[in-house]
């Protein structure tokens, strides 16, 4: 039994990982593989992003990356989707491909044993993939299912609205799943050629986080994705100028036979690498996260009883994500819900918040951090993020400190630039 | 006790501990968790359980208001409730260091909290509000209805959280009286899991936890739900355009020997599942014979399985999306036909094979995390004893695949099922 003395070696400020236990190699072709080794535990996560998404296509095709990322899977030059599927659920893992805004990717979890067979599928589906005619239908009636569904949900709809209204003409404002007339329209041919000119290794990043050797990882990677070549890979497409919402704008979308409301009100925030992301952060979790919800839970739920759930969320992201308030609420509360987080922004713009809650929500911010590294997707998740926004490997190393240097001036200032009591955008689907 | 890193003891009040050293990362999983859930519930009480959880977050003497909740956060933990059928449960995953916080706040939760009526009141509209967040979805309300047709005597027949009739017009006597009965030493298991010393825990919890007296409490036998003689049909309808459709069975309870072939079953079926609530990853579903037999035909967009270890006969049932320009009757017809096969046909060596590999894998994945592995013990001791846990995939591995047939006859037989439907008022 480990004694009290040999516990102190895991304690948080060296157990993080950091330069020294990630192993970093780019392939000549430009692939990032990055490896940390863990084994306490018998299995493997490996995360990937690649540089595509639906910023590399316009409105009128909404839908056209999501609709790609997933017919990956379908079947390649190797296997049909039966035989894919059959692999992979027979070993009790997992693989997915999806579709995101900036980027796209994979996700896959495993015994060890089994890494390199979902390394040469993902390679499949990402480097060979045929788009069988029959299989591109069948996910065409599945998403426009899901379509119909997430119609019929009244987050979802206040969502939509919500990032009309604080993204006008931005492709922050199109529904990345698409809409059922442009997934109507997309054709095999389509996606082929998405498929063709977007997607390749460079700007490619893959975390290995498990129960294998950091070099036995980087081997596998480089075995599956070392000799990918795509000359037609495009650039990175340039993301529009944003103008925040200088007024009020609102939609109510009236749905039949729903109980409650959903509630967005908010405003296009800062990117992950924004210098002020973590002021941003660290001021979002005063106002809508800490504890049940920050002091926008507190007022909404717990004072006044109006909601089940309340609280605020920043999204950063590779663009200025959203940062929004929310809350879901009966449709006779919907303006006194409003009121009341309008009441707390006012309060959180004007006035300093205090050194206790600057002070709580600096050590919960460093104190955290043993727990969001206890898994292996908590550790890949982690260092594809130091990678993905460019923060440095040391970044977890040097975090507790950039959090410990803000100052309430920090917050206060850093809520002013973004957020307003006289420019945002409300959205609320529920009840007419 | 101890097996396999894992100790039990029961305190002389009747508290159950359950404990494991895990030192992975200095980190610590603290559970609680109570014999209590809407299994204990009468009509006219319905969702008393679950209001009670919501009531102990909102303070006793020695932790007023919600000191809590700012206390874990700043020590960088995070801490969680859940009300289910058979059992309550709260639970804090802490820094190690800062583990001793939790432990008192648990204690003094047991026996002190403080039921403010403006909090109770405060927490009725919370509650009512979770419950139209419910509502929204057309697949709860589904799920609501096949719950109250197929069980008409055992409480298991509402759901976790209530009838909206008793939400608005339960007391604060009635959670206080309920609290007292159910929140005591001797109906109560605690679990902790991670970066600790076992003595130097132990003995804190003697302190902590010695003090409360056992209550006296009647047996509670939950009435038996008698056998079903006769398929039982609810239809909802929706302003949505998507039709769905289940078959719930009744299902043999986690003790009952049939259990572990009627795993097996539902991961021939429609999909291996962890009965983890925390998850820890899956698998897919695609290779499973529901997948096949309706989604690739383009009948359905999706299609699961879902089997729960109860303590009492619960519900094994199938559930599928009906995808757009499909009908339900096509839906229906196919999983009948695959339910019938089952009962007809043993399956092959290779399909138990796979099952069996499968949750070896989710079982390796459910275990990962400190927090993960308290849901596991205390879960398994509310059902059983953690031995359920120890010998899950010995178990599971001696399933031959007649079990699977003689389950498959036994319990998917069509006149004791109860078929759902939700129908959309303008179908896609």
């Amino acid at each position: 039994m480990p004694k009290k003395k040999e516990k102190k070696l895991t304690t948080a400020a060296n157990s993080l990982p950091g330069p020294d236990d990630i192993t970093r190699r780019e392939l000549p072709n430009g692939v990032v593989v990055l490896a940390r080794e863990n084994f306490t535990s018998p299995s493997v996560v490996v995360d990937a992003d690649l540089r595509v998404g639906a910023l590399w296509h316009g409105r009128e095709q909404a839908g056209l990356s999501d609709f790609t990322a997933a017919s990956l899977m379908r079947g390649t030059a190797r296997h049909s989707f039966a035989e894919i599927y059959e692999q992979i659920e027979s070993v009790g893992a997992s693989l997915s491909v999806s579709g995101g805004t900036h980027t796209s990717g994979f996700y896959g979890k495993s015994l060890a044993e089994d890494l390199d067979l979902i390394l040469g599928l993902a390679a499949d589906a990402l480097r060979r993939p045929t788009f069988p005619p029959e299989q591109v239908e069948r996910l065409r009636g599945e998403i426009l299912t899901r379509l119909n569904i997430q119609a019929n949900d009244t987050r979802s709809r206040a969502s939509e609205a919500f990032y009309e209204l604080a993204y006008p003409g931005h492709p922050y404002s199109i529904e990345e799943d698409g809409y059922p007339e442009t997934i109507r329209a997309l054709t095999r041919e389509d996606l082929i050629r998405f498929h063709g000119t977007h997607y390749g290794p460079r700007g490619m990043l893959v975390t290995v986080v498990g129960a294998v050797s950091a070099e036995a990882a980087v081997d596998l990677v480089a075995k599956h994705f070392g000799d990918w070549t795509n000359p037609a890979q495009g650039d990175l497409p340039a993301l529009p100028e944003i103008s925040r919402p200088t007024a009020i704008v609102k939609r109510h979308v009236a749905m039949a036979g729903k109980a409650q409301s959903d509630v967005l009100l908010g405003v296009p925030g800062p990117a992950r690498r924004h210098p002020r992301f973590l002021a941003a952060r660290l001021a979002n979790n005063i106002l809508g996260v800490f504890g049940m919800g920050g002091r926008i839970g507190h007022e909404v739920r717990e004072k006044n009883g109006l909601a089940y759930y309340a609280g605020s969320a920043l999204n950063g992201g590779l663009g200025p994500g959203a940062w929004y308030a929310y809350a879901g609420v009966g449709s006779a509360n919907v303006d006194r819900a409003v009121d009341l987080i309008r009441r707390e922004l006012k309060r959180f713009l004007t006035r300093r918040v205090t050194a206790a809650e600057l002070e709580d929500n600096q050590a919960q911010f460093i104190g955290r951090l043993p727990l969001t590294m206890e898994t292996n997707e908590g550790v890949a998740s982690n260092i594809s993020s130091m990678e993905l926004f460019g923060l440095g490997l040391d970044y977890l190393r040097r975090y507790p400190d950039l959090i410990r240097a803000l100052t309430r001036d920090d917050l206060l200032s850093v809520a002013q630039e973004y957020l307003s009591v006289d420019g945002y955008a409300l959205a609320v689907a529920g009840p007419e | 006790m101890k097996t396999n890193g894992i100790y039990k003891t029961k305190f002389k009040n009747g508290l159950t501990v359950v404990l494991k050293e895990v030192h992975v990362a200095p980190v610590i999983s603290w559970w609680v968790w109570y014999r209590v859930g809407s299994r204990h519930e009468r009509s006219g009480t319905t969702g008393i359980s679950h209001w009670v959880e919501h009531m102990m977050f909102k303070g006793t003497k020695k932790f007023p208001g919600n000191t809590a909740d700012r206390e874990i956060a700043r020590d960088g933990g995070f801490r969680n409730a859940m009300t289910w059928i058979d059992w309550t449960a709260y639970f804090e995953t802490m820094p190690a260091a800062t583990i001793d916080y939790a432990l008192r706040l648990e204690a003094d939760r047991m026996r002190a909290a403080l039921f403010p009526p403006k909090e109770v009141e405060s927490e009725r509209t919370v509650i009512i509000s979770e419950r139209q967040m419910y509502e929204n979805e057309p697949t709860f309300r589904l799920s609501e209805e096949v719950q109250n047709a197929a069980f008409r005597v055992h409480p298991y027949h509402h759901e976790v959280i209530g009838d909206l009739a008793d939400l608005h017009s339960m007391t604060r006597a009635d959670l206080v009286a309920h609290y007292h009965h159910y929140y005591a030493p001797n109906n109560a298991i605690v679990v902790a899991v991670g970066d600790f010393d076992r003595r130097a825990l132990l003995a804190r919890l003697k302190t902590l936890f010695g003090e409360h007296a056992a209550v006296e409490r009647p047996a509670l036998a939950p009435r038996p739900e008698p056998a079903q003689k006769g398929e039982r049909r609810v239809t909802i309808s929706d302003e949505g355009e998507t039709a769905y459709v289940t078959f719930a069975y009744h299902a043999p309870a986690a003790t009952d020997p049939d259990f572990y072939p009627m795993v097996a079953l539902d991961s021939i079926l429609a999909g291996a599942s962890s009965f983890n609530m925390f998850g820890g990853g899956g698998t897919s579903n695609k290779s499973s014979r529901l997948y096949q037999a309706l989604v690739q035909t383009g009948l359905a967009a999706g299609v699961s399985g879902t089997l729960t270890p109860t303590v009492d006969p619960y519900l094994y049932s199938v559930f599928a999306t009906v995808r757009a320009g499909q009908t339900l009757e096509a839906v229906e017809a196919a999983l009948d036909a695959e339910i019938d096969r089952m009962r007809r046909e043993p399956v092959s060596a290779d399909e138990l094979r796979k099952a069996v590999k499968q949750a070896k894998a989710l079982f390796a994945y459910g275990a990962e995390s400190v927090t993960n592995q308290g849901f596991w013990l205390g879960f398994t001791e509310v059902l059983q004893d953690y031995t359920w846990f120890e010998n899950y995939l010995p178990r599971l591995e001696a399933v031959t695949v007649a079990d699977i047939q003689r389950v498959a006859q036994k319990y998917l037989a069509r006149t004791s099922r109860t078929v759902g439907h939700v129908r959309p008022a303008q179908p896609a």
